[in-house]
């Protein structure tokens, strides 16, 4: 291939890789802060859902303290859930997602700088709101800060994952119900990781192997789960 | 070899051996798995720390074997479908994914039932149980995707990549919910002890598997049969057919 | 033979109850199964016929002004 000496230069392709996902990447920052209220409502339905179990359950510190983590990170897992439909939506209604399909670069990169994107406005602000919410549910603060330390591990994994469902179920009539089924049994290792790694912590037990294993979900959700949301972007384009 | 792999893609072709394989894997598979059971329920001794709960192994382990086994059948046909685009590959996963959802359900349904003399409740978050419950609402989530979408070809291929994602999920879950298990409750004794276990007792067992999977294969025959029917029913070969009355 | 009597192997020493359910609900179960499959297979197969018929019927009134196309659609193998 090499040796042809015709090869036609796609115009696009004068912008690099890295810059394209650059551009991306910015670009859903950009359009999300221009609609405040999508990135507030995700946090507000996460401060709701962990309202609700000392309101459901029982308020008593014993209760509270003993399984605060796992609220957090069911409310945590639910709110990322929520956001998951505007993941690829808006740009599949006004036509954004078809160029981003039709670019030169590949699509996978370029779904992965729109997921770090995703990541950013949803993941990042759960993990900031935790410690007060943590407090609320009287969690001592060693265990805030593990719990914490697995939410921002955990969080881009959820995106990553979820990215997939969002491609899968784009552009079909009940999109979001579906798109839970499909991901929820999904998000089982990473739930049941990130809670057992905070039991550990408040027992006192050392942290570093459930931490590293989170690490390992977390590199294999970054090289596998572009190259499945790519794909399945694709078959979604071709449908509609 | 080749021209054996396209043969096989072609629906026609499919067709005419099912019909032919169809009546030797009803009668084999039947009859290899009543003379399981009635050899499991009626003579093979009865287990010394279970009693004769123990019995219902002999459906439980056949059906959750092959509810995992048709998950990862429907796994390599989805690699088939993205990789060769052959149309029975994905006519298998379309046809064979409810079959695999009712044999989830049973194999969850009687170790539930099992467990009720066995651990005094009948649900208790085991972890294998636990990890049938999940591999269901996988089975679920690729029949609602596949009812989802309209158009036939779009349907196959997200279907097959539904199944890719779970297959590659399928063992995390497995270690992790085991991982989970250990963490809340100290293990209790299994449902099923492997390596004591006599040879009058994995006998029959093996008889029933095997006549299980016999039935499998007769399902899926059956139900691929009536997809390929559905799909090309704008073919000459399905008009003959049809018309012809050879039911 | 496992036990000494028929009643005995109905009673399965208590646990007759539990393993009689499962029994039955996995035949109940295979069986539906089986024949709902066999019923879609014949029913699939009526439609279709009931389509060609149709259209046939349909050609023999279109054919006659003029036209005599008809439209077969080869398979791909």
């Amino acid at each position: 291939m090499t040796s042809n000496p015709v090869r036609v230069q796609p115009v696009n392709e004068s912008i690099g890789v890295a810059a394209a996902m650059k551009a991306v990447f910015m670009r859903d920052i950009k359009v999300a802060f221009r609609q405040r209220q999508d990135l507030l409502n995700p946090l507000l339905f996460f401060v709701m859902v962990v309202t609700l179990f000392p309101l459901g359950v029982s308020p008593e510190v014993s209760f509270l303290r003993e399984s605060g983590a796992g609220i957090l990170w069911v409310a945590a897992l639910l709110s990322v859930l929520l956001s998951l439909d505007h993941l690829f939506r808006h740009d599949f209604d006004d036509g954004t997602l078809e160029q981003l399909v039709l670019q030169p670069q590949p699509l996978f990169l370029l779904v992965l700088a729109k997921t770090l994107a995703h990541w950013m406005l949803t993941g990042l602000p759960l993990v900031i709101l935790t410690p007060v919410l943590g407090v609320m549910v009287h969690q001592p603060g060693n265990s805030i800060g593990i719990l914490c330390l697995t939410l921002l591990i955990g969080t881009p994994v959820l995106s990553l994952i979820g990215s997939i469902g969002a491609a899968l179920t784009l552009g079909l009539r009940s999109a979001g119900v579906l798109l839970s089924l499909l991901i929820i049994p999904l998000y089982i290792p990473v739930l049941i990781f990130g809670t057992g790694t905070v039991a550990a912590a408040s027992e006192g037990a050392p942290v570093g192997a459930y931490l590293a294993l989170m690490g390992a979900f977390l590199v294999l959700a970054l090289t596998l789960a572009p190259f499945a949301s790519a794909s399945a972007l694709k078959i979604s384009m071709s449908n509609s | 070899m080749w021209q054996f792999f396209h043969k096989l893609g072609s629906p026609k072709w499919f067709y005419g051996i099912a019909t032919r394989l169809m009546p030797w894997l009803l009668v084999a598979g039947v009859l290899l798995l009543l003379a399981g059971i009635v050899w499991g329920l009626a003579f093979a001794p009865k287990d010394y720390l279970q009693g004769n709960s123990y019995r219902i192994i002999f459906i439980h382990v056949p059906t959750a074997f092959l509810a995992q086994s048709v998950y990862i059948m429907m796994a390599v046909a989805a690699v088939v479908t993205l990789v060769w685009r052959m149309k029975l590959a994905d006519v298998f996963v379309k046809a064979v994914a409810p079959v695999g959802l009712v044999l989830t359900f049973l194999a969850l349904f009687t170790g539930a039932v099992w467990g009720k003399p066995t651990w005094g409740t009948w649900w208790i978050w085991d972890a294998r149980l636990t990890s049938m419950l999940i591999l269901l609402f996988l089975y679920g989530g690729v029949i609602a995707l596949d009812r989802a979408i309209n158009d036939e070809k779009s349907a196959a291929r997200a279907v097959a990549v539904l199944v890719l994602v779970g297959v590659v999920n399928i063992p995390i879950i497995k270690y992790s919910v085991e991982w989970w298990n250990t963490l809340h409750q100290p293990a209790t004794f299994k449902l099923t002890e492997k390596p004591s276990m006599p040879a009058e007792m994995w006998v029959p067992l093996l008889l029933a598997v095997l006549g299980l999977y016999l039935i499998f294969g007769w399902l899926a025959c059956l139900r691929m049969q009536t997809e390929i029917l559905v799909r090309e029913q704008r073919t000459r070969w399905v008009k003959d057919l049809v018309m012809a009355g050879r039911f | 033979m496992a036990f000494d009597s028929f009643s005995a192997f109905i009673a399965m020493e208590g646990h007759g109850p539990y393993v009689w359910t499962c029994y039955g609900v996995f035949f109940v179960l295979m069986v539906g199964l089986m024949a709902w499959s066999r019923r879609r297979r014949s029913a699939t197969m009526a439609a279709c016929r009931r389509n060609y018929e149709r259209q046939e019927r349909g050609q023999q009134r279109a054919a006659r002004p003029a036209a005599t196309f008809t439209r077969v659609e080869v398979s791909q193998d």
